[in-house]
């Protein structure tokens, strides 16, 4: 990856990013979102984030570095903290304890 | 005015307090999102441009993760862009009660926003109606001002320290053990938990197309499945 797709990635993150936030801010009170549209909105982090993270939780990797059950388990570890306690950090922390310890005692 | 006019300064200092706890996530994502950056390559300019630029966490480690795969730029850009699509919901729902301010303060309130400054005063606005404007946009800059810097100075210190961490430290995979820390508190309906599913399932059945695009079709596909179920479930309980 060379500096300038770095650069550019960057300008466009950036830019994209502040039109979405400044959106209905900017043009207030000319136009209201359709309420589909709204409802639609409301599931883009969970529709995007978990079919990004997919291939590398579920395909075995060609360069791992950590046994494959060790990933799933730890997967499933952090999942479940977060829904029961939903508390990002502590299932992170939980997530990455379990990940540290099966990757030194799996073979 | 009501017995409820805070004074701006007030509002600042109240909006301040109320972010702290939020000390405890921004901080160690910031981190996260240092050491990876520099891990994939980012020198420490490029880490704090983007950090700064963008300040959106998962959008910029989703934009990181696809572009280490070498997937297309537009791809990666589009990517990062479906994962701040909420933030247009946001903004639509904080113009009732910012819409007023001047020009400038709105791209302001547009840059700093994130999830916890719009949790945050979107729960003062709705429960405290009566905040003249003044106090409401300053509320916002208060938590806006606690949440920058720790996102900033934790991006710093992961990218400047991710080397020292030792080896043993399984790092390869700490991104989806982030990501899915992220997904667990956010499967708070049913519809939430469907869209999830056809995402994963969606992303694992279309990834060999190419340009990554099997990606955005899920992604889209979830959205549209989660927005179905949510209808169902209101009509259901409407007719019951």
């Amino acid at each position: 990856m060379s500096a300038s797709t770095v650069w550019i990635l960057i300008a466009c993150t950036s830019l994209g990013t502040f039109c979405l936030r400044f959106s209905f801010l900017g043009l207030v009170g000319r136009r209201e979102l359709p309420g589909w549209v709204l409802r639609m909105l409301r599931y883009t982090p969970v529709a995007v984030i978990p079919g990004l993270m997919a291939p590398q939780i579920f395909l075995p990797s060609t360069t791992a570095t950590i046994p494959e059950a060790a990933k799933i388990i730890a997967v499933i570890v952090t999942l479940a903290i977060g829904v029961w306690m939903k508390n990002t950090v502590a299932a992170m922390a939980a997530g990455i304890g379990v990940l540290s310890v099966l990757a030194a005692i799996l073979p | 005015m009501s017995n409820d006019a805070l004074t701006p300064k007030q509002a600042f200092w109240h909006g301040f307090r109320d972010a702290s706890p939020f000390l405890l996530i921004v901080a160690p994502f910031g981190l996260v999102f240092g050491v990876v950056a520099a891990e994939a390559g980012f020198s420490l300019t490029q880490t704090m441009v983007f950090t700064i630029g963008t300040y959106a966490g998962a959008a910029q480690l989703a934009a990181i993760q696809l572009l280490s795969e070498n997937a297309p730029l537009v791809i990666v850009i589009l990517t990062a862009l479906a994962v701040n699509a909420r933030m247009a919901m946001y903004s639509a729902s904080l113009a009732p009660h910012l819409g007023k301010a001047p020009l400038w303060h709105r791209a302001c309130i547009g840059y700093f926003m994130v999830d916890q400054t719009y949790a945050l005063s979107a729960l003062i606005y709705e429960q405290r109606p009566t905040l003249s404007l003044p106090a409401k946009t300053a509320y916002y800059f208060g938590v806006a001002f606690f949440i920058w810097p720790i996102w900033v100075s934790a991006t710093i210190i992961g990218a400047v320290v991710g080397n020292l961490i030792p080896d043993w430290v399984p790092l390869d995979f700490a991104v989806p053990i982030a990501f899915m820390a992220m997904v667990g508190p956010m499967l708070r309906t049913p519809a939430h938990v469907i869209a999830a599913i056809v995402s994963i399932v969606g992303a694992l059945a279309l990834g060999s197309l190419p340009y990554s695009l099997g990606l955005l079709i899920a992604a889209i596909t979830a959205m549209i499945a989660g927005a179905l179920v949510e209808t169902w479930t209101i009509r259901r309980r409407g007719g019951s």
